[in-house]
């Protein structure tokens, strides 16, 4: 299992956003995270790399496993934690300052990491399906792209780092129809090398692109399997109820 | 014609009356500044420095100089500490060290500039026991420091926090984050700030009275009396030759300039950023 998820509990000050969450999720495979507005789903994913702990008055308990390893550990680190779990954002969320390129590569200069950045530029834009839209311009501003370019620029921006988990926070719901196609698709082909969480409000977006489907209301993690099963024959009322839309 | 539309012209009216009036000191004092000031500038004015009295000519060159050093080091010691200060309060000020330097910036800047003054030459020029360029600094320095820190605070606060959380989960420490991701983004707005706070020092003659004091020749070093525009304005103004007397109105005026210039870039700039 890439990622193992026990007894997982989270708050914001008093309010107890996650209810004892276990979940697993195997290795090149992608998990959907659906719910209503306010659910947790964000919460979970940020738990993963321990982005959560970051709002001022945020708690959990439980454990977090990334390829067996304890999270909170004492001897891991966020910071290097975070470079092997990239995370895609609901809104693109480029560096306003920098230009396409330096975007990309922002992650190993930021970090003091060296190598071939022309090279590993063209490579994760290449991956995140972006290349042939910006190669004749990589010095403009990112903010001269359009929004889905904007939120394939920040996918590249994570795959440069060469992470092994992808988490991304609903990281279609600001853009058209044609763009989210575009994630979608690049999601499918992502699986190949990464784990991907992905968090969506879209459930046709679920089933398109997921393994696994997991369900969370009210911070509880309700129903978690094959994503088939739990949009043809789920096991819970309130699941079924979701996914036919008769409420959230 | 209804009461209400009356009203409505009348008090429109008023208004307009009392922004006139508003008006009516600042363009004279532009007139004032100019009409007297401009007859005296000379390529000699720029490039010369002061004559020994009874001679004519002489120019206020090494006083021009003088300002842009003494800023210059006020600004060495000001900027890093105002804007550091600023970048804590935006990052870390929820805090009761965070409030108590919000509150001390707030006090600080509530001081009046002789007072100021009084202190450098207390706490500098005593020890030194010398007027010098450097005490001349330190004085403007406390001056920038808590408009920086504050107008930092504030446009460090705007840089939205889905940048920072972008660099963090790319694995960037929270510190480095900081500097090059949240201070990088906000510097154009920084900048302005940095300009109108280096407009507002160049303009002080209180707390350069007793500190920097001033000189008739050049100087570069920074434990010499130094001369600056601001306190040869007052120097030449109270002086009883009428020479002087015209000096005093070029050198406000070519003081005006300078910071009507540095006042205008830094507008300039944060209205670029805007767009």
């Amino acid at each position: 299992m890439k990622i193992e998820v026990h007894g997982l509990n989270a708050w914001f000050k008093a309010n107890h956003a996650l209810r004892n969450v276990s979940l697993s999720v195997p290795e090149n495979t992608v998990l959907a995270i659906i719910g209503p507005s306010g659910c947790g789903k964000s919460t979970f994913v940020r738990c993963i790399n321990r982005m959560h702990e970051l709002v001022p008055g945020a708690r959990q308990s439980g454990k977090v496993l990334v390829d067996g390893q304890d999270l909170h550990a004492r001897r891991v680190d966020p910071v290097d934690l975070r470079r092997r779990v990239g995370m895609v954002f609901q809104r693109p969320n480029p560096f306003p300052t920098m230009s396409i390129f330096d975007n990309v590569v922002s992650g190993l200069k930021l970090n003091g990491i060296g190598g071939d950045y022309p090279k590993l530029a063209e490579k994760s834009l290449r991956e995140a399906a972006l290349w042939d839209e910006v190669k004749d311009r990589l010095q403009h501003s990112a903010l001269s792209l359009s929004g889905g370019q904007q939120q394939r620029l920040c996918i590249a921006r994570a795959l440069a780092i060469e992470p092994e988990v992808l988490l991304m926070d609903e990281p279609a719901s600001a853009l058209d129809p044609i763009a989210t196609a575009k994630i979608e698709e690049l999601i499918r082909e992502l699986r190949e090398s990464l784990t991907i969480v992905i968090v969506t409000h879209n459930m046709q977006q679920a089933a398109r692109v997921s393994d696994a489907t997991a369900f969370f209301y009210m911070g509880e993690l309700i129903e978690h399997g094959p994503t088939e099963k739990i949009f043809t024959n789920p096991r819970e009322t309130r699941t079924e109820d979701y996914v036919t839309g008769k409420f959230g | 014609m209804s009461l209400r539309r009356f009203t409505n012209g009348f008090m429109t009216a008023l208004c307009a009356l009392a922004l006139l009036v508003a008006l009516v000191p600042l363009v004279s004092l532009l007139w004032l500044v100019v009409s007297h000031g401009v007859k005296g500038l000379s390529l000699d004015f720029f490039t010369a420095i002061p004559a020994p009295v009874g001679e004519t000519g002489g120019g206020v060159a090494n006083a021009i100089a003088g300002t842009l050093y003494i800023v210059g080091i006020a600004c060495a010691f000001g900027v890093p500490l105002g804007v550091g200060a600023g970048v804590y309060l935006a990052e870390r000020g929820d805090s009761p060290l965070g409030d108590a330097i919000r509150f001390t910036a707030e006090v600080l800047s509530g001081v009046p500039s002789i007072v100021v003054g009084i202190v450098a030459y207390a706490l500098v020029v005593l020890p030194m026991r010398r007027f010098s360029a450097l005490a001349g600094g330190a004085a403007l320095a406390v001056l920038m420091v808590p408009t920086l820190a504050r107008s930092t605070e504030e446009l460090v606060r705007l840089v939205p926090r889905s940048l920072r959380e972008a660099s963090l989960a790319l694995g960037v420490p929270e510190w480095r984050t900081s500097l090059r991701v949240v201070l990088r983004t906000a510097l154009g707005g920084i900048m302005t700030a940095i300009l109108l706070a280096v407009a507002r020092a160049a303009g002080e003659t209180a707390p350069l009275l007793f500190t920097s004091l001033n000189n008739q020749y050049w100087n570069w070093r920074v434990d010499q009396p130094t001369a600056s525009l601001t306190v040869q304005i007052f120097n030449y103004a109270v002086s009883p030759y009428q020479d002087w007397h015209d000096k005093a109105w070029s050198a406000a005026l070519v003081l005006l300039l300078l910071v009507g210039t540095l006042s205008l870039a830094g507008r300039l700039l944060s209205r670029s950023r805007v767009r």
